[in-house]
């Protein structure tokens, strides 16, 4: 059914008149053949790259300032330098392991357009002189595995990939690697890890930066999918008019999801650094608001682990450096919007639920911690809290993090935002990223938390740390003080009064 | 059952061979037991060992970490249904409940005629489209229950389902175990050469040779 006609868009992408870098043949209904790529210029970044040197490729990636778009922000130019010089063979690996609740642009990358990333790791590996290339796709997308297969044989074919590209020198190797469920390998040593057939576990760094110490112990750069899409247009139309676009410290656009409780939830592809919070959620040509009837009450500003925000925050503009700034993260692109029906609790529970599920058990405190967390708010969800609960979140928390805990600003309290990043006592950042939902709710909701708490009684059920028949009866339970202790009287068993004496 | 066939063991021969060492290749092997058998048995995993050069206990390791693999039957489809943030704040409970009643088990559970099994999941990259679930990891999405009950009707019937994207319309959805219909094949006279780490020793040649034309920059 390869029509080619322009469809407005892709299931959850949305299409707008913001200039396009990254999903320019959304639209098309067979936007992942290889003929739709020809006709569209695919392969011409390549070329571009392939009539200049290596060391010129790597400039412009630098000087255009592609910031990693999986969620550190670092900029893959500078990142490629730090290949240790003398160390062959390097390789490329490809983090298509999203799964950050919120997430998903790589996913609509790989299903709608995988020519362009094909394109995007031939010029990665041509500039800096990587052999081998995995292209690490995550296990639950199946579609996505299957046209990144048939796009790979269709590129072999015809000679964009392998032997003799394109009749020069520069030979590489893509193959494609796909996990099996489990968000820590979208951390970049637990996929080297899994790459390598073991448990997806983190690496401590130092040593194991995979610049220097990756894939079986070489050289090795990990790029996100969405990273390395934006090459083929960077190659083919060089950095300056890269730069034409977004900010001067982030430069580009970004694909931004947006979900939750907005009118036209929807991937969408921005300008970085000058587009705000607001302009998206609120914007006729994005999000059009909250839905009819409701307010917004707290969005999650950059993927599940990244502290909230609050509907005061929405003029800061999609930058990572402001953002941090805030005491939150721009994250992956991923943006959850929880209108004034939503209930903080529960959904700080949720939040911290998927980080209980999905820690590989390395580290202690983030193996412990986060199902105590998820524990301790369930029983709070339950009616079952205890009023020391709030305060025992947050020492576990501070045990997984210590210090003070990024938190947006609140300025009905008088308080000011922590700035990002969470130190932290585990290995990897997950266990640190289950306190930013506890903190922010506690932060601005601990009304919301005192108040399930304080009525433990649902549907006429008694949780076992309600108040005590007795208490509220004056009826004495089994363990109330005894009336000697009350009154003073002194019952068969008290120490004599002779032996108090001398002690 | 159990040990691959030796269509599969041609088929992993040629995965172990894309890789500079043979365990890179254990998850897309482990991922052809469970196409084979719809689970991975003790079995196939001992013969994995054997065609990677590691323990059994090694591929178990790995195996048991990633939560695709099943350790024992499961139904034809596998339906899991995203109750993350996003969905959930836009009632992927109720669509879980419903599908809990519906089938008659809860997250974890068989139907009794072998047909479905349910699963409870995080989050599936399809937020903006919540509520969401995947069958045999085909998206479903914006799910209402009467949706569900259709998904299911047709699914039963046919075994495919208009309410699921596949990869091209019309596709049937495969039962538990496989993934995408289509496979990578590297061919011999296409490949660069994939060679174990240790056998290279200096800097590709494009590194240091000279481009044809000059473009500008």
């Amino acid at each position: 059914m390869a029509t080619g006609e322009y469809v407005p868009h892709a299931p959850g992408y949305v299409d707008t008149d913001d200039p396009k870098i990254v999903t320019s043949r959304f639209g098309y209904e067979d936007s992942y053949t290889l003929d739709r790529y020809l006709a569209t210029g695919g392969y011409e970044g390549l070329k571009a790259a392939l009539g200049r040197t290596s060391e010129a490729c790597h400039n412009i990636t630098r000087e255009a300032t592609v910031l990693g778009r999986g969620g550190a922000g670092f900029p893959a130019g500078i990142k490629w330098g730090f290949c240790p010089p003398d160390v062959w063979p390097r390789y490329l690996v490809v983090n298509g392991d999203e799964s950050e609740p919120g997430t998903y642009k790589d996913r609509l990358l790989m299903e709608r357009d995988p020519h362009q990333l094909i394109e995007g790791c031939l010029i990665a590996c041509y500039s800096i002189g990587l052999t081998q290339c995995f292209l690490y796709v995550r296990g639950e997308m199946a579609v996505a595995q299957q046209r990144l297969a048939d796009a790979l044989n269709e590129a072999y074919e015809a000679g964009y990939v392998g032997k003799n590209i394109l009749g020069t020198d520069f030979s590489v190797d893509i193959v494609l690697h796909w996990g099996a469920g489990a968000y820590i390998v979208g951390e970049e040593t637990a996929l080297i890890e899994s790459l390598e057939g073991n448990r997806g576990m983190p690496r401590l760094k130092p040593p194991f930066f995979p610049a220097a110490v990756g894939l079986y112990g070489q050289p090795t750069i990990v790029n996100n999918v969405e990273t390395l899409a934006n090459l083929p247009w960077l190659m083919s139309n060089g950095a300056e008019a890269y730069k034409q676009y977004g900010s001067e410290t982030s430069p580009g656009t970004r694909m931004f999801a947006v979900s939750g409780h907005v009118k036209r939830p929807g991937v969408y592809e921005v300008e970085q650094g000058v587009t705000t919070y607001e302009d998206l959620l609120y914007g006729d040509k994005y999000c059009q608001g909250i839905r009819d009837g409701h307010e917004l009450k707290m969005f999650i500003p950059g993927g599940g682990s990244a502290p909230w925000l609050f509907p005061e925050h929405v003029s800061l503009p999609l930058e990572a450096r402001p953002v941090g700034a805030a005491g939150t993260m721009l994250g992956s692109g991923a943006i959850v919007v929880m209108d004034d029906s939503t209930d903080a609790v529960k959904a700080c529970l949720r939040v911290v639920r998927f980080f209980a599920r999905e820690s590989c058990g390395k580290c202690a405190p983030c193996r412990e911690g986060t199902s105590w967390e998820e524990k301790i708010l369930q029983r709070i969800l339950d009616g079952n809290g205890r009023p020391e609960d709030l305060d025992l979140l947050l020492d576990i928390g501070d045990n997984i993090s210590p210090g003070p805990y990024p938190v947006a600003s609140d300025e009905s309290q008088g308080l000011e935002a922590v700035p990002f990043p969470p130190r932290q006592t585990t290995i990897c950042p997950l266990g640190p990223s289950s306190v930013a939902p506890i903190v922010s709710a506690l932060r601005r909701f601990r009304h919301e938390f005192e108040a399930k708490i304080a009525t433990p009684v649902e549907l006429g059920l008694r949780g076992p740390n309600a108040p005590s028949e007795a208490e509220e009866t004056g009826l004495r339970g089994p363990n109330a003080p005894s009336e000697a202790e009350e009154t003073g009287l002194r019952g068969p068993n008290a120490p004599s009064e002779a032996e108090e004496v001398a002690s | 059952m159990s040990r691959l066939n030796e269509a599969n063991v041609a088929l992993a021969h040629e995965i172990i061979a894309r890789y500079p060492k043979p365990k890179s290749a254990l998850i897309p092997l482990l991922h052809l037991a469970q196409e084979q058998d719809g689970w991975v048995t003790d079995e196939a995993m001992a013969h994995l060992a054997e065609l990677v050069g590691v323990t059994p206990a090694e591929v178990k390791g790995t195996c048991t970490f990633y939560e695709m693999f099943k350790l024992h039957p499961t139904g034809r489809y596998m339906v899991n249904i995203c109750t993350n943030i996003a969905c959930q704040v836009l009632g992927a409970e109720d669509l879980l409940h419903h599908a809990e009643e519906t089938l008659g088990i809860r997250p974890g559970g068989t139907t009794d005629d072998g047909m479905f099994t349910l699963e409870d999941v995080e989050c599936i990259a399809a937020c903006t489209e919540a509520p969401c679930l995947q069958v045999n990891y085909r998206f479903g999405l914006r799910l209402s229950i009467d949706d569900f009950d259709e998904m299911i009707a047709d699914l039963r019937e046919r075994g495919r389902s208009d309410h699921l994207i596949t990869a091209n319309p019309g596709e049937p959805i495969p039962s538990h175990g496989t993934l995408g219909l289509s496979r990578q094949h590297l061919t011999e006279e296409r490949t660069a050469g994939i060679v174990a780490p240790e056998l290279v020793t200096e800097a590709p040649v494009w590194l240091t040779f000279e481009p044809k034309q000059e473009e500008g920059a």
